[in-house]
């Protein structure tokens, strides 16, 4: 294969995978590191290079039309992104440590996780406690509109959302993926903020997250121009596709082949890291 | 109040928004010029990324980057374009401090200065300790 037929295949392999991960909300990232190390036979190295650059074009672009809905927080989005950036220093760092295998293990297993995440379904009673003194200090309750008017919310348990943002950070910067799924997971689950909410701020704090480990890796020469090219662009245009067709009535089914689609690729991604063939 | 109330969270979010909007269309655009021009140029080369290598030191380092990119090299337009793209979410977060700033959100101001000298560390700082 050569370089232009090389570069074709990949981006349109990578508007397909911004396409998909738009119209799912899982992001595009999860599923290039296995569709270029799989079906192109891309070093495991520069896969994480060229999808982290991919993370930070889809966060950015889809910014402008997540703000003005209203909903992203800024107060606890900069503030996690403390512990986002710190341990994206930390993973990217690590990613010269750690075995290309045992990167695709750790990949696989994150890949399962972030399928199981997307099929659950996301109801929470909604908490009557009193504010949280941290929270409340810290000035993070806040306001979003809806249909019935303005919805107040509080925010609970800052340490532990503080820590898994840590963790989501650290995923990242090790495997090159937004790690949206578990930054949700600290957002919903461990500081009670409402999903709109966290879904918003999510994807501004993956672009920063990302781009922390960004410099890591081009001083490492993981980010390859002719490599990290189709791939951003590909994303890119795929996921600005997606935004624009957004129809609620399909995902629903996209979504189950979707994740089908991720599980399938985890389990390669891991067979491959134990077999060693990576 | 009129300057708090000018600079209030969302006035300053979409800002943001639009700024980092604007600047992936740059990227993206210095990207694609610099992809014309290096498959141009070794559209017919073999592809091989199946051996990691790592970059070549001028494809390493920002100043690299920019020497490269201004030899009107493809491979160096396209690591410029992806140096802005990097640098979008810096900016965000460089905006993000004038903005608290203009609230006089001392608390805001302080953690917002640390993630951005931690994101300047990285693209400044993680080549000397590599």
């Amino acid at each position: 294969m050569n370089v232009l037929e090389f570069t074709l295949l990949v981006s349109l392999g990578s508007l397909l995978a911004g396409l998909l991960g738009s119209l799912t909300g899982l992001g595009g990232g999860v599923v290039l590191v296995p569709l270029l190390t799989i079906f192109f036979k891309v070093d495991l190295r520069y896969a994480i290079g060229a999808s982290l650059v991919s993370v930070i074009a889809t966060s950015s672009g889809a910014a402008a039309a997540y703000v003005k809905e209203g909903f992203s927080n800024i107060r606890i989005g900069m503030f996690l992104e403390i512990a986002t950036t710190l341990g994206a220093l930390l993973g990217a760092y690590l990613t010269a440590k750690v075995s290309t295998s045992a990167i695709s293990i750790i990949f696989g297993s994150v890949l399962l996780y972030s399928a199981y995440i997307s099929r659950r379904t996301r109801s929470r009673a909604e908490t009557e406690d009193p504010p949280d003194p941290l929270a409340t200090k810290l000035r993070m309750n806040g306001s979003f509109p809806t249909t019935s008017g303005i919805r107040h919310y509080n925010v609970y348990r800052v340490p532990t959302g503080f820590g898994l943002m840590f963790g989501a950070g650290t995923l990242s910067g090790l495997l090159g993926i937004g790690s949206g799924a578990v930054k949700v997971l600290a957002m919903d689950q461990a500081m009670k903020i409402p999903f709109k909410v966290s879904t918003t701020t999510s994807n501004f704090m993956i672009g920063v997250t990302a781009a922390a480990s960004a410099g890591v890796y081009l001083s490492r020469g993981y980010i390859d121009p002719g490599l990290a090219m189709p791939v951003m662009l590909g994303v890119l245009v795929g996921s600005l596709i997606g935004t624009r067709i957004l129809v609620k009535a399909e995902t629903k089914w996209l979504r189950l082949v979707f994740s089908i689609v991720i599980v399938v690729l985890a389990l390669q991604m891991i067979y491959k890291g134990i077999a060693g063939r990576i | 109040m009129a300057a708090s109330q000018q600079w209030n969270d969302q006035r300053v979010e979409e800002i943001i928004g639009n700024l980092l909007r604007a600047g992936v269309l740059l990227s993206a655009f210095v990207v694609l010029s610099g992809g014309v021009i290096y498959l141009a140029r070794h559209g017919d080369s073999p592809a091989n990324y199946r051996v990691f290598r790592g970059e070549p030191g001028e494809l390493k380092s920002v100043t690299g980057i920019l020497h490269y990119a201004f030899a009107m090299r493809g491979r160096g337009i396209i690591q410029l374009g992806l140096l802005i793209l990097i640098a979008t979410p810096v900016a965000r977060v460089a905006f993000a401090i004038f903005g608290f700033a203009a609230e006089k959100d001392r608390m805001y101001v302080v953690f917002t200065l640390i993630v951005f000298v931690i994101l300047l560390y990285s693209l400044f700082g993680s080549s000397l300790m590599v």
